[in-house]
C-alpha cells in the first residue's frame, strides 16, 4: 500500500473545486450560488493546506488558508446582502429573473 | 488490518467531504443543500487536522461552519417565500455542466497525479528542522502562525545565516484583512438593512 | 519522556483529533506491543466511552438535581418518592419512560433533517469534552488550540437547533430556531473575547497549560490576577449562560409564547437528545469557566507542591505494566476537584434559572450588543494594557530608572514543566496506566 500522500488530498480539492463550479452553474437559487463559491474556495483552501504539510511551501500554506476563510466570511456576508436586497425587490431567490439589463 | 485504521480518518473524512459536496450539487431544496455543506466544510475541518494544521481546522469550523453556514441559513430562511422552498433547475443545465465538470475533473485530476511531487521535498525535511524548532510537526500551528502574522518567521529563519534576508511576514495582509472585514460588514449591514418593498 | 516510535509520531500527528495520539495509543505500542493502528484506534475508543459515560451519567445527575433545586427555591420537596426518600432515580424512570415513547414526526416536516438534527446538537456538544482537562494528564485530546476548538465546536450546536426548527414544519418551531440563531450568533463573540482575557494573560491556548499556570495558592487562579479577569469571570458566565440558552435567556424554548420552541414537534428519544446536549454543554461552559479562571484541577489550597507532585511516580508497575499508583491518584484529586468546580457553576446556573424571570428577546438582543460586547471589549483592551500599567506604578513608586519595557503579556510564571508534556511542546495524553515512562 502506498503512503498516504498530497495526490489523495489534491483529489479530494479537486472533487470539491468542480463540484462547487457545477453548483454554481446550475443552481438557480443564489443562495445555492453561494453555496458553490464556498465549495470552491474549500477544495482551493485543501490545497494550500496540503502543500503545506507535503512541499517546501511550510506555513506560508496555512497563513493563506486562515486569509481565505476569513475573506469568504466577509464575501458571504456581502452576498448575502445582496441575495436579501434582490429578495427585496424581486420577492424571489432565482437568479434567472435578474434579467433587466438583458436588453 | 492496522493499515486500514491508521488510515482511517483521512478516508472517513475525505469520503464526507466528497460525498457532501456531490450532494450539494444533486440537491434541489435548499436546506438540504446547506445541510449537506454543513457535513462536507465539517470534514474539511477534520482533513485539515489529519494535515497537522490544527489551528486552521479549528478556524474552519468557528468560521466556515459555525459562521457563514449559519449566516447562509439565515439567508435561506429569510428569501423563503413558502415552506422548503426548491427551485429546480433545468435538466438541460444539469447534464450540460455535468459533462463540463467531468470533463473539468478529468483535466484536474491528471494534472493532479501527473506530477511525482514525492520528489519535492516535504516540508519536514528542508530547513529549520535542524536548528531544532519543529513546533509545527505535532500540529501546533499556534504560535508560529502568531509569529507569522506579526510579521516574524522563526520557522522559516531560524536556521539561516543572520546573512541572508529574513523571511517576509504577513502583518501589512494581515491588517489590511481586518479593516477590510471591518468594511465589508458595515456595507453589509448598510445593504441589507430594512427597506420598502417596490412590489 | 520522548517519543521514541518516530514512525508513529509522523503518521499519528496527522489524526490527532478523533484518534488520540500519544497517552493510551503510545503506551499499548510500547507495553503491548500493539500496531499503530489498532493502538491508535484504541486509544480512541477508550477516550469516546469514558466522555460518554460522562456525559451520558452527568444529565442523569443534572436534571435531578434541577428538580431538586427548583422545588427548594419554590419552597417544594421536589421528587421524592422514586428510588427512596431524595427521589434519587426519578431521572432513570423518566429516561425510561422517553425511550418507551413512539417517535413522531410530523407529516409537515422535511422527514431527513427533522430525523438527523438532533444528532448534529449532540455530537457538537460531545465534541467540546475532547479538549476538556479532566486532570493534568487527564485529557482526551491535547490540542495546542485547546480553548478555540472548544469554542468552535461549541458553535457548531446552533446548526442543529435551526435545523430542528426549520425542518419541524411548526411556525413554534421555525420562530424558536431564527431565535435561537439570532442570540446564539450573537452571544458567541462576547463569549470569545472574555475567553481570551485570560488567554491573554497567559499566552496559550493549551488547556493542560492553562491548569498548570494557575497552581499553588487561591490567588494564582487567573479570576484573581487582576480586576479586567475578576470582571471577565462574571461577563464570561452571563454569557456562556445565554450561549446555552439556559433561563433568563431560554428565549428559543421560552414555553409560554412559542409553545416549547425548536423542540416543539420532537417526542421521545430525540427530544432526550436536545437535553442531554443542553446539560452537556451547561457543563462544557461551566469547565472552560474552571479551566480559565478558577484553577481547571488545582485544589487552591496548596497541596499540590506538598502531596499531589511528591506522590507522582510513587509504587510504578503496580498491578500491571506502567501503571503507577500516585500517579493515578493525583490525577484523580485533580479530576474530582474539576468535576466538583465545575458542577458548582452548573449549580449556580440552575439557581438563576430559578431565580429570575425570563427576558424579551429584544432585552436579550440588546443586553448582548449593546452591553455585554462593549464590557467585553473594553475588558479585552484592559487586559492587554494592565502589565503596562503595572509597570509604571511600580517604576514610579520605586524610581528606578525604566531600561526596558515591562514583561511580555505572558508574563505569569509557569508552575513545573507540567508533566505529560516534553520540553519541545509535544502534545501527549495519559491515561493511568501509562506514566510510569515520563
Amino acid at each position: 500500500m502506498q503512503p498516504v500522500g498530497l495526490n489523495v488530498y489534491l483529489m479530494i480539492a479537486g472533487i470539491l473545486f468542480v463540484c462547487g463550479v457545477v453548483c454554481m452553474a446550475t443552481k438557480r437559487n443564489a443562495i445555492g450560488v453561494l453555496m458553490g463559491v464556498e465549495l470552491v474556495l474549500n477544495g482551493a483552501n485543501l490545497n494550500f493546506v496540503a502543500f503545506a504539510r507535503y512541499t517546501k511551501l511550510g506555513l506560508d500554506g496555512q497563513v493563506i488558508s486562515l486569509f481565505v476563510i476569513v475573506l469568504a466570511a466577509a464575501e458571504a456576508a456581502i452576498a448575502l446582502a445582496i441575495a436579501l436586497n434582490f429578495y427585496n425587490n424581486h420577492l424571489t431567490i432565482d437568479v434567472d429573473r435578474a434579467d433587466e439589463l438583458h436588453g | 488490518m492496522s493499515e486500514i485504521l491508521k488510515h482511517g480518518p483521512l478516508v472517513v473524512f475525505g469520503a464526507t467531504a466528497v460525498g457532501g459536496a456531490i450532494a450539494v450539487v444533486l440537491t434541489q431544496n435548499v436546506v438540504r443543500m446547506a445541510f449537506w455543506l454543513i457535513l462536507s466544510l465539517g470534514a474539511m475541518a477534520g482533513l485539515f487536522f489529519s494535515l497537522n494544521a490544527d489551528f486552521v481546522g479549528t478556524a474552519q469550523l468557528l468560521i466556515y461552519v459555525g459562521g457563514t453556514l449559519v449566516l447562509l441559513i439565515f439567508g435561506v430562511m429569510l428569501t423563503a417565500s413558502g415552506p422548503f422552498v426548491s427551485i429546480k433547475s433545468s435538466a438541460g443545465d444539469l447534464v450540460k455542466s455535468g459533462v463540463a465538470g467531468g470533463l473539468l475533473l478529468t483535466l484536474i485530476l491528471i494534472t493532479a497525479c501527473q506530477v511525482h511531487w514525492e520528489s519535492t521535498p516535504a516540508y519536514d525535511e528542508v530547513g529549520v528542522m535542524s536548528a531544532g524548532y519543529n513546533a509545527t510537526a505535532d500540529g501546533n500551528t499556534t504560535r508560529p502562525l502568531g509569529h507569522a502574522f506579526l510579521g516574524a518567521r522563526p520557522d522559516k529563519d531560524l536556521g539561516r545565516p543572520p546573512t541572508d534576508h529574513l523571511s517576509p511576514g504577513y502583518l501589512l495582509p494581515f491588517e489590511i484583512v481586518s479593516v477590510h472585514l471591518l468594511v465589508v460588514l458595515v456595507g453589509a449591514a448598510y445593504l441589507a438593512r430594512a427597506k420598502k418593498r417596490k412590489a | 519522556m520522548r517519543w521514541e516510535y518516530g514512525e508513529i509520531h509522523t503518521e499519528m500527528a496527522g489524526m490527532n483529533v478523533f484518534l488520540a495520539d500519544g497517552g493510551i495509543a503510545e503506551y499499548l505500542v510500547r507495553h503491548w506491543e500493539y500496531r499503530q493502528g489498532t493502538a491508535l484506534a484504541i486509544a480512541a475508543l477508550i477516550h469516546a466511552v469514558l466522555i460518554i459515560h460522562f456525559f451520558a451519567v452527568a444529565p442523569l445527575v443534572f436534571i435531578w438535581l434541577e428538580r431538586k433545586v427548583a422545588g427548594r427555591i419554590q419552597d417544594r420537596l421536589g421528587p421524592t418518592r422514586v428510588g427512596g426518600k431524595f427521589g434519587w432515580l426519578q431521572t432513570l424512570a423518566d429516561g425510561i419512560k422517553l425511550i418507551q415513547k413512539e417517535d413522531l414526526c410530523p407529516q409537515a416536516a422535511d422527514r431527513m433533517l427533522f430525523r438527523l438534527s438532533p444528532y448534529l446538537v449532540f455530537v457538537a456538544s460531545f465534541a467540546a469534552f475532547i479538549v476538556l482537562p479532566w486532570s493534568d494528564g487527564w485529557i482526551a485530546q491535547n490540542l495546542d488550540v485547546g480553548i478555540f476548538f472548544m469554542l468552535a465546536v461549541m458553535s457548531l450546536e446552533v446548526m442543529g437547533v435551526i435545523l430542528a426548527g426549520y425542518s419541524s414544519g411548526s411556525k413554534w418551531a421555525l420562530f424558536g430556531g431564527m431565535r435561537e440563531a439570532a442570540q446564539v450568533v450573537s452571544y458567541e463573540i462576547p463569549m470569545a473575547i472574555c475567553a481570551l482575557v485570560p488567554v491573554t494573560v497567559l499566552g496559550t491556548l493549551n488547556m493542560v497549560e492553562i491548569g498548570w499556570a494557575q497552581s499553588g495558592f487561591l490567588t494564582n487562579w487567573m479570576i484573581f490576577h487582576d480586576p479586567f479577569c475578576f470582571i471577565a469571570f462574571f461577563v464570561y458566565f452571563t454569557v456562556a449562560t445565554a450561549s446555552v440558552k439556559r433561563a433568563p435567556f431560554d428565549l428559543a424554548e421560552a414555553e409560554s409564547e412559542l409553545v416549547a420552541g425548536f423542540h416543539t414537534e420532537y417526542s421521545g428519544i430525540r427530544w432526550s437528545y436536545f437535553f442531554m446536549a443542553e446539560y452537556g454543554s451547561m457543563f462544557a461552559v461551566s469547565g472552560i469557566a474552571t479551566a480559565l479562571f478558577l484553577g481547571g484541577w488545582q485544589t487552591g489550597i496548596g497541596i499540590e507542591e506538598a502531596i499531589l507532585i511528591p506522590l507522582r511516580g510513587w509504587g510504578e508497575n503496580f498491578l500491571f505494566k506502567g501503571f503507577t499508583v500516585g500517579n493515578y491518584i493525583a490525577n484523580l484529586v485533580g479530576c474530582v476537584v474539576f468535576i466538583s468546580k465545575g458542577c458548582l457553576l452548573v449549580i449556580v446556573q440552575m439557581w438563576v434559572r430559578w431565580t429570575l424571570p425570563r427576558l424579551r428577546i429584544d432585552q436579550v438582543m440588546a443586553a448582548c450588543l449593546k452591553y455585554l460586547l462593549p464590557i467585553s471589549c473594553f475588558l479585552f483592551l484592559g487586559v492587554t494594557v494592565w502589565p503596562l500599567i503595572l509597570y509604571e506604578a511600580s517604576s514610579a513608586m520605586s524610581a528606578t530608572p525604566r531600561t526596558t519595557l515591562g514583561r511580555p503579556l505572558g508574563e505569569k510564571g509557569h508552575s513545573p514543566e507540567p508533566r505529560g508534556r516534553t520540553s519541545d511542546g509535544k502534545k501527549t495524553s495519559s491515561v493511568p496506566g501509562q506514566e510510569a515512562r515520563s
